[in-house]
């Protein structure tokens, strides 16, 4: 029987994108009930900012859900791409890559900024 | 078949004529009782155009032979009957989908075999004889996950429903994947990490969407999509033990 090499690569990102999955059903639930909580009195930047600012727990939390993102993302955009479109090799794996590393560092500084 | 016609109009039937290019033939076939879609097919080459070209050959929902789109569906004709699929008295009969045409309704099944081959899909036994005959008791998990997919005939009825060999010609299949994870569930077998290399990736088990459109459409009832999740979890293992 022969045995094929190209899978694993793609049995790995398999695996990361149902890793991520798993992560980010846990991030949004609580991200939806945080927003349904901090919406009802009222909503403004400065009580957004009175929640995050300093508080290390949901600079993790928001970290952890924009890494999930950061690998989720751009291993689906690559799957949906690979299948309605020509688009295959190199250069869409780096397009992907480069997405998921865009989400990655725009979503860390968002992040940061809530922080700081 | 009876050849007492029922009363009532004639079925309009269209069917197609020629190979990836051609058209619809449109042909008026008497009614009869308990008339299949293959009746209807051979009525046609017997009374009407004898080079009509089709493929069956058992009758009885046996070999896998004479699937056919019919209506837009992919169906056995040999167990479809004329009066579940009729639609106001019309019925249109093309070649399987997903696959190329060698003419009329005779679709070449070339591909959905290699794939299966490509799929580990045969048995392959362990280098050294076993001393006795391997007990296979019927009520172990392995035995009841192979049960139920073995009864696929190869009709090639999944292959054609599936979106994702349309969108993806390498895309192993449902049947094809199927039967590896029958033969993953097989004690005997000594196929192993080989197959389950041989199904992983994006041509295989991974493609699928698990839009279930195989198990909808498989006349023998048979559910790839459960099988594709096996593969799917199997291969997952494989590879965080380190043995792909």
């Amino acid at each position: 029987m022969t045995v094929a090499t190209e899978p694993r690569g793609e049995l790995r990102l398999w695996l990361a994108q149902r890793a991520s999955a798993a992560v980010l059903a846990l991030c949004v639930a609580v991200h939806l009930a945080l927003i349904i909580y901090a919406v009802r009195g009222g909503l403004s930047a400065a009580e957004i900012l009175g929640r995050t600012r300093g508080s290390v727990a949901w600079l993790a939390f928001y970290l952890l859900f924009v890494a999930a993102v950061a690998v989720h993302a751009p291993i689906g955009v690559r799957t949906v791409l690979r299948e309605m479109t020509a688009w295959r090799g190199r250069s869409l794996d780096l397009a992907a890559g480069a997405f998921g590393i865009f989400i990655a560092v725009f979503g860390a500084r968002a992040v940061w900024g809530l922080f700081q | 078949m009876s050849e007492q016609p029922d009363s009532g109009p004639a079925l309009a039937v269209k069917v197609w004529r020629g190979r990836e290019t051609g058209g619809f033939q449109e042909f008026r076939v008497p009614r009869q009782a308990n008339q299949t879609v293959l009746d209807v097919v051979t009525w046609i080459q017997r009374h009407l155009d004898p080079t009509l070209s089709y493929r069956f050959a058992c009758r009885v929902g046996m070999c896998g032979s004479c699937a056919m789109t019919v209506n837009g569906t992919p169906r056995w004709t040999c167990r479809t009957h004329v009066s579940k699929v009729e639609q106001g008295g019309a019925v249109t009969i093309a070649p399987l989908d997903n696959l190329p045409v060698v003419k009329d309704l005779a679709a070449d099944m070339t591909a959905f075999f290699d794939k299966w081959q490509r799929a580990g899909g045969h048995f392959v036994p362990p280098e050294e004889r076993p001393a006795d005959f391997v007990a296979v008791p019927p009520g172990t998990r392995e035995r009841r996950a192979a049960d139920a997919g073995i009864e696929c005939i190869g009709c090639g009825v999944c292959y054609a429903a599936c979106d994702i060999v349309r969108w993806n010609p390498d895309y192993l299949g449902p049947a094809a994947l199927n039967r590896a994870w029958t033969l993953v569930n097989d004690v005997r077998d000594a196929g192993g990490d080989a197959r389950l290399a041989a199904v992983a990736g994006d041509a295989g088990c991974h493609a699928c969407h698990s839009q279930e459109n195989c198990r909808q459409h498989c006349p023998k009832h048979i559910n790839p999509t459960a099988a594709i999740a096996g593969l799917k979890r199997a291969t997952a293992v494989a590879l965080l033990k380190g043995r792909l």
